[in-house]
């Protein structure tokens, strides 16, 4: 089973799913860091794929993606150092990305790779449904990847239907209309969007993301999730401390109050 | 703005051949979608053919002249043919697509405009038309742009547009059009994003060059009056994202008769790392939106293209482009700045018309080829060079 299905299968409730950009703040952090997040007790773990132009991101995520960029992190050295994953991290680790230092790689090569080195799943904001059904399912498939697609508050009942066919693994519930970026509270009508996606009793478990940045953020969006996913907090921390201990610290306060 | 092209016309999943398509975040597909329904659909009621068309006449000032330019016909020994698309209101051919824009966000309810712009042309032109109908313009400007293009920002300022510096990345076009794209990603019910060239997510190159092809048709026209003939046997015009190119080579698309040139910056010269030619330099990948050629690392890191015109110095071309690369149709050139501001001085000293730098590109194509005397050449004169005169005076030669 792949491990993503196996953590929602095994934990139902309040997973926490951390993100952070390869290759920050060091170019050899990578590893590091996941093993940290994994020890800390992340339930799921994002590796974000710098690219020099991530429109669905915030200033944080921006920055920390130049900053990678600048340290010389490319796609096939972050591979590379996805090497020792497996004998560092247990929990499922995704990859997010967008598509065009995928597509100069190859995405079969990519995915190869990927699943050589103990990748359980993808996203990749800007594919669109079609394309993956037409031409990248069966690869995606013939390797094991889970491809998780994104909802936004402002995605019709029908296409969310069609997410929930098509998505493996989770549906990554995009909190607001917004780029990434930490906000220190959920507003009520973000709630009213995640009780419609919870009593809308979708095949696929639910995670929310964008704007989730402490305990409080977490737990009010675990109200209506599986589970919800931190990004620009964590690069804020691992900003002024990325130390295990740090991330420990982090991670804890984010599950415990 | 019929579709004119049997060959060359957008599928309908928005590919021209293997380029185009919508390669968008899922936070603006609603956005996108929307318009992709009802574009075509806004575009095709009269009240709309009669708004565009009285604005392009009374506003914009069209139809542009044709004008037989005949001392430079005379140094490269045949018909030379301007199109002063500089002679629009605004400087340049960019208001034809503020003009339609604007009109389709009013039918689709929208009351917000935003937009990106490199040399400032677009943003002048998107806060023109936002003037004009009462509605609130952002712009969205790279902070080096911002502090090379002084006049155009204080324009837009004067126009009653906000103007907002993008400060990430390398802060020039590519991250005003990021910066855009996630100010729609953060406002998506009540705004317009007023895309200034054939670049973007389907279906903004098709309804980008639906409203550029009046260029086209009225050469067509103009042409019969003047020389008993409506095609030409060359169109030559420089392209950055390719909204003049298209504009004047779209009712000659589907005739192969028809030569169509495209003139790309070549900065300093293809070799020497300061450039913008993307057919030369680029290869296939995907960047705001569409699949096409891109400047960019072998990792797959957008470049930051070169070139002495803030308005061809973007590292991607319009997916159209890219396929007219590909099919053959079109002839890609490489010119480089100094040839560019040569042809400037000639056209100046030879018609009395100062042309924009991106426009001298497409004059440049000139000394690359060679005609039959009977030969009628179209070249596009997107814009004045007005807004250039820091350029023309800094580069001195003259």
């Amino acid at each position: 089973m792949n491990r993503i299905d196996q953590a929602f299968q095994d934990k139902k409730q309040d997973l926490l799913n951390v993100y952070f950009t390869a290759g920050y703040p060091e170019l050899e952090d990578t590893i590091r860091i996941a093993k940290s997040l994994d020890e800390a007790g992340a339930d799921v773990i994002e590796i974000g794929i710098p690219f020099s132009d991530p429109i669905a991101d915030g200033p944080t995520i921006q920055d920390s993606s130049q900053k990678a960029l600048n340290n010389g992190m490319t796609l096939a050295i972050l591979l590379d150092q996805l090497k020792d994953l497996r004998s560092q991290v247990t929990v499922p680790v995704l990859l997010m990305g967008y598509l065009n230092p995928i597509i100069q790689f190859g995405m079969e090569k990519f995915c190869a790779k990927c699943k050589e080195v103990g990748i359980d799943g993808l996203i990749l904001p800007d594919l669109p449904m079609h394309e993956y059904i037409d031409v990248y399912k069966t690869l995606f498939d013939k390797y094991e990847l889970h491809n998780i697609f994104l909802i936004t508050p402002q995605t019709s009942e029908k296409r969310i239907r069609e997410i929930d066919q098509y998505s493996r693994g989770f549906i990554y519930t995009v909190s607001s209309a917004s780029t990434t970026g930490a906000r220190a509270s959920i507003s009520e009508g973000q709630e009213d969007y995640f009780k419609r996606i919870r009593d809308m009793k979708l095949k696929r478990p639910i995670m929310i993301g964008f704007g989730i940045s402490n305990h409080d953020t977490f737990q009010a969006a675990c109200q209506y999730a599986d589970g919800a996913i931190i990004g620009s907090a964590f690069i804020k921390v691992l900003d002024n401390d990325s130390t295990a201990m740090s991330i420990k610290k982090f991670v804890t306060s984010v599950k415990v109050k | 703005m019929t579709q004119a092209s049997e060959k060359f016309a957008v599928d309908d999943r928005g590919y021209y051949g293997k380029f185009g398509g919508s390669y968008i975040p899922e936070m603006l597909y609603p956005n996108v979608e929307e318009l992709r329904e009802r574009y075509l659909q806004i575009m095709s009621t009269p009240d709309f053919k009669n708004q565009f068309d009285q604005l392009l006449k009374d506003y914009v000032g069209r139809p542009t002249p044709l004008y037989y330019a005949g001392r430079l016909s005379e140094k490269y020994g045949t018909k030379i043919y301007l199109k002063r698309e500089d002679l629009c209101h605004t400087g340049a051919h960019k208001v034809n697509n503020t003009i339609g824009q604007i009109l389709v966000a009013k039918a689709l309810g929208k009351n917000k405009i935003i937009a990106e712009t490199g040399a400032g042309q677009h943003g002048v032109a998107t806060a023109t038309v936002c003037a004009l109908m009462g509605l609130e313009c952002i712009v969205y400007m790279g902070q080096l742009d911002t502090e090379r293009q002084k006049p155009n920002v204080e324009r837009m300022k004067i126009l009653g547009a906000e103007v907002r510096p993008a400060l990430s990345g390398s802060q020039t076009l590519k991250d005003a059009t990021n910066e855009a794209m996630r100010h729609w990603i953060n406002n998506p019910v009540d705004t317009h994003y007023i895309i200034g060239s054939v670049v973007g997510p389907h279906p903004y190159p098709d309804m980008v060059a639906r409203f550029q092809s009046v260029i086209s048709a009225e050469i067509k026209t103009q042409l019969m009056a003047q020389e008993g003939r409506s095609n030409p046997d060359v169109v030559i015009a420089c392209v950055g994202g390719g909204s003049n190119a298209i504009g004047a080579f779209y009712h000659f698309l589907d005739h192969s008769s028809v030569r169509l040139v495209a003139t790309e910056a070549a900065g300093l010269g293809n070799d020497s790392g300061k450039s913008a030619a993307t057919t030369a330099l680029g290869n296939e990948g995907i960047l705001h939106g569409s699949k096409t050629l891109l400047m960019q690392t072998p990792d797959g890191q957008i470049v930051e293209p070169y070139s002495i015109s803030a308005g061809l110095d973007y590292p991607g071309i319009g997916p159209i482009h890219a396929h007219l690369f590909d099919s053959g149709r079109g002839e890609f050139v490489s010119v480089t700045d100094e040839e560019a501001m040569q042809a400037g001085i000639l056209l100046s000293r030879s018609e009395g018309i100062i042309p924009a730098i991106e426009t001298a590109h497409a004059l440049a194509a000139l000394e690359h080829m060679s005609f039959a005397s009977d030969e009628v050449v179209v070249i596009n004169l997107s814009g004045r060079g007005d807004k250039d005169l820091d350029t023309y005076i800094k580069w001195g030669k003259y």
